[in-house]
């Protein structure tokens, strides 16, 4: 790719902002609502105070997890839409492991610890499902995912409101909370835990280098981009898409299990917060670069947290952060074909 | 209705597929288009009929100029194509098929096209049970019925490319039947296929193509020997090839089956020797590819035993075969062979023996540069292979394969390639089997498969030849036994 060309994309790319923040003013003029004051209430909301920096980077650690993984699939050539649902799964069994653990005479700095690592079993577990009915039943795994993920909610449910339900009545809050010690260590004063903030770079870290630099990496690209053509160069395709689902799998397990461990401190019935399908949009994106992903989270992630105070400030619903980010997305891809058609117009 | 083509031209890319084509065909006539694969004649077919559009030329109906758009579009016109493999909905019933592509109400009429199509079945001869589902029926039943459906939506010419290739000897006979009937109704019917001998049975005049263009026009009595040079070119003295000595074998098939769901080969023997090259020869779709894909335990035979090199690898999986030193060349170099959006580097990194987990870059570097040069590939390391001419993706896969090999299939080594990149490759083919791996390849060129190969296995409709030795073998012969004569 030659200067130009390169100058041309981040061209289109910026209209695409451009015309996704048109597309959010409209919106908002339509339902009667103040855009800039809107807009000026999303910044402060997301970083006016160091609690809000503090707020944003707790979104900011599921949503790296989550699109890290998702990268990893997307390489493979893969929709793992059943992000969600693997998310869910890692906080269930991270839940699980501490209730087990939280009587006996194991240090809680190992239950933690041992917490985690279930809530990424968990994850790679159920990844593995949608593998499996895909690699051996012939179930697309778009349609595999969507299921998985109704009964990953249906399960959570039943768990708050059936076995693991609080003393007296179940409610939809969630489980009885953990006991302090049984909480990631928290920075003196804010909901943010250093840990989960190292565990969510160290992922993407691992990720980038795992694609950029390994043969694992390379192999998981070709099978991607030509699966017909990797299996011919002697590359077991089905094993690698496998493999592919159970490491995202584990990344949103790991999400999951923060969540647990480090935000909520219990099972709550919608534990995954939606991170995984803005993961999603965030692989999308950044047109699954890995280094992008950390600043294309951390936006989302303040939209997100942003947006909060909105309904009490200016009487606007908070999924105000939801129309810009699913606009930003529709205008990115929108002007990719755009500029791809534009290229080959060029060409001729 | 009388069809006039005027100068139609048409390019794919660099590829020029119909060059100046002029066809002129009066009302009422069977009309036989011949040619071997790739010398446009279904590019011709398919830009009469719609599905693509013509660069440049007119298309004349009863002397009338009119654009052609789109299938609907020639249909309108009174234009129908049959397609070599059906074009139909196997999961719906007869019926709705049969009423598919019909324009006008929201709600169609069933029983009206249902006593229409029993009306149509009975005068032609056929028996589909309109309520059946298209998957029970047989190919030659869903030619059929597309005939029908074609003929009901008011064609006045009926275009049929390759229609005999799937269907049975009787279903043929009934087929033609067909089609004289309807030329006397004053249908124009066009023909297209690669069989000498349907050619000469069906049609009242035939035009022959070659590279995109039409080489010839004739009319009965046929003269095969004239029509085979015509297809084909002239026929070019070879020069003096080394004969092979068969030493060892390498590969033995004995009894081998295979199957697809439309051909089926009973009980293939061949023992194939160290260092020989086989030629398969046939035209596209007689069953080479499933033999070779066979060969590579790509395709599992459904009956039978394959030993390499005294090893039974009958059933045993692609990699295994891989394991054991066998390799497989695809024709789609882009679809199946490279990896589109990887860059030649990465691609050598791939096909190498993986040390350790993490890439060595300034190794695999090396090795790439080096390859580039040995292959002399136009390109980059950091090219990316998409961006590749033809000849480059070719020498890339060729590149691309291990040392030592004990057998290499290859799928059309030579096809778009120029004479020069063609004798190239086949020098760098020549030096493995003189390192003694065994080259076994599909090729539609005639002369290549002569001058290449030490024995040629032949295939049509449904069968193998026994081996036939090239240095005896002229490109007449080869052809004839390609078009189902002297069998």
């Amino acid at each position: 790719m030659n200067i130009r060309s390169r100058w041309l994309n981040f061209g289109f790319q910026l209209a695409a902002v451009f015309m996704a923040l048109v597309f959010t003013t409209l919106v908002l003029v339509i339902a009667q609502g103040q855009p800039l004051e809107a807009y000026k209430n999303i910044v402060i909301g997301s970083f006016g105070s160091p609690g809000k920096i503090a707020d944003v980077l707790v979104a900011w650690v599921p949503l790296l997890l989550a699109a890290s993984g998702l990268l990893i699939t997307f390489a493979a050539g893969l929709w793992n839409i059943g992000i969600e649902g693997q998310i869910t799964l890692g906080a269930i069994f991270t839940t699980w492991m501490l209730r087990g653990l939280q009587d006996s005479t194991v240090p809680p700095a190992m239950i933690i610890g041992m917490g985690i690592l279930a809530g990424a079993i968990g994850g790679a577990v159920w990844a593995s499902l949608a593998g499996v009915l895909k690699t051996f039943g012939g179930v697309n795994e778009i349609f595999g995912g969507l299921g998985l993920n109704f009964v990953a909610t249906a399960l959570t449910l039943w768990l708050i409101f059936g076995p693991w339900k609080r003393p007296g009545i179940g409610s939809m809050s969630g489980t009885e909370p953990f006991p302090q010690a049984l909480w990631l260590p928290q920075i003196e004063g804010f909901r943010l835990s250093v840990w989960s903030l190292v565990i969510g770079v160290a992922v993407l870290i691992l990720v980038f280098l795992l694609l950029q630099g390994t043969y694992f990496g390379l192999q998981l690209k070709a099978v991607g981009k030509n699966g017909r053509a990797a299996f011919l160069l002697g590359i077991p395709t089905s094993r690698y898409q496998m493999m592919a689902f159970f490491l995202c799998g584990a990344f949103g397990g790991l999400a999951g299990a923060i969540q647990v461990v480090a935000v909520y401190h219990r099972l709550i019935p919608s534990i995954s917060s939606g991170y995984g399908f803005l993961g999603l949009l965030v692989a999308m994106l950044v047109n699954y670069v890995p280094l992008w992903i950390a600043p294309v989270a951390l936006f989302f992630a303040a939209l997100n947290i942003g947006s909060i105070q909105l309904p009490i400030v200016l009487k606007l619903d908070s999924a105000l952060s939801g129309v810009l980010q699913g606009a930003l997305v529709l205008f990115v891809l929108m002007m990719d074909g755009v500029r791809r058609q534009f290229l080959e117009k060029v060409k001729r | 209705m009388n069809v006039e083509l005027r100068n139609i031209h048409k390019y794919f890319g660099k590829v020029h597929a119909n060059d100046g084509i002029s066809l002129s065909i009066s009302s009422g006539t069977l009309q036989g288009v011949l040619g071997e694969n790739g010398a446009g004649k279904s590019t011709l077919m398919k830009i009469l009929s719609g599905f693509i559009q013509a660069d440049q030329g007119e298309i004349l109906l009863d002397g009338k100029e009119v654009k052609i758009h789109s299938p609907a579009d020639a249909i309108e016109h009174g234009i129908g194509m049959l397609h070599q493999d059906p074009l139909d909905f196997p999961p719906m019933r007869v019926i709705d098929n049969f009423i598919i592509g019909q324009r006008g109400s929201i709600f169609p009429n069933r029983a009206d096209a249902r006593r229409q199509l029993l009306e149509l079945e009975e005068q032609f001869g056929f028996s589909i049970d309109p309520e059946n589902y298209v998957d029970t029926l047989t190919v030659g039943e869903r030619q059929q019925l597309e005939i029908l459906r074609l003929l009901w939506l008011g064609a006045k010419v009926l275009i049929l490319d390759e229609p005999t290739t799937g269907i049975s000897a009787l279903q043929k006979t009934k087929l033609f039947a067909t089609l004289r009937k309807l030329a006397e109704q004053g249908m124009t019917v066009i023909f297209v296929s690669h069989k000498l001998e349907e050619v000469e049975d069906l049609c009242q005049c035939v035009a022959v193509f070659q590279r995109g263009q039409v080489v010839g026009e004739t009319k009965p009595p046929y003269v095969t020997d004239d029509l085979v040079k015509m297809m084909f070119g002239k026929v070019v003295t070879l020069e003096a090839k080394q004969a092979f000595a068969a030493q060892k074998v390498l590969l033995q098939l004995s009894d081998i089956k295979i199957e697809d769901y439309r051909l089926r080969f009973n009980e293939i023997n061949v023992d194939i020797c160290q260092g020989e090259v086989i030629g398969l020869a046939g035209m596209e779709g007689s069953g080479q590819r499933l033999f070779l894909r066979a060969c590579a335990g790509l395709l599992r035979p459904a009956g039978g035993q394959l030993i390499l090199d005294g090893q039974d690898l009958t059933g045993k999986s692609y990699h295994a075969y891989m394991r054991n030193r066998v390799a497989y060349v695809p024709a789609a170099r882009l679809e199946e062979g490279l990896v589109p959006g990887l860059n030649l580097m990465e691609h050598f990194i791939l096909s190498e023996v993986q040390r350790g987990f993490f890439i060595n870059r300034e190794r695999c570097l090396q090795i790439t540069q080096k390859r580039i040069q040995d292959f002399s590939i136009r390109g980059t390391s950091a090219s990316r292979v998409e961006e590749l001419s033809g000849g480059n993706q070719q020498r890339a896969l060729l590149a691309l394969l291990r040392t030592p090999l004990k057998l290499l299939l290859m799928e059309h080594p030579t096809r778009g390639l120029d004479i020069e990149s063609s004798i190239w490759i086949w020098s760098k083919l020549k030096e493995r089997c003189l390192q003694g791996t065994t080259i076994i390849f599909i090729s539609s060129d005639l002369e290549d498969i002569l001058h290449y190969s030490d024995r040629i296995l032949v295939f049509f409709g449904g069968r193998v030849s026994s081996p036939l030795d090239a240095s005896k073998t002229t490109v007449d012969q080869l052809g004839q036994l390609i078009g189902g004569k002297g069998w």
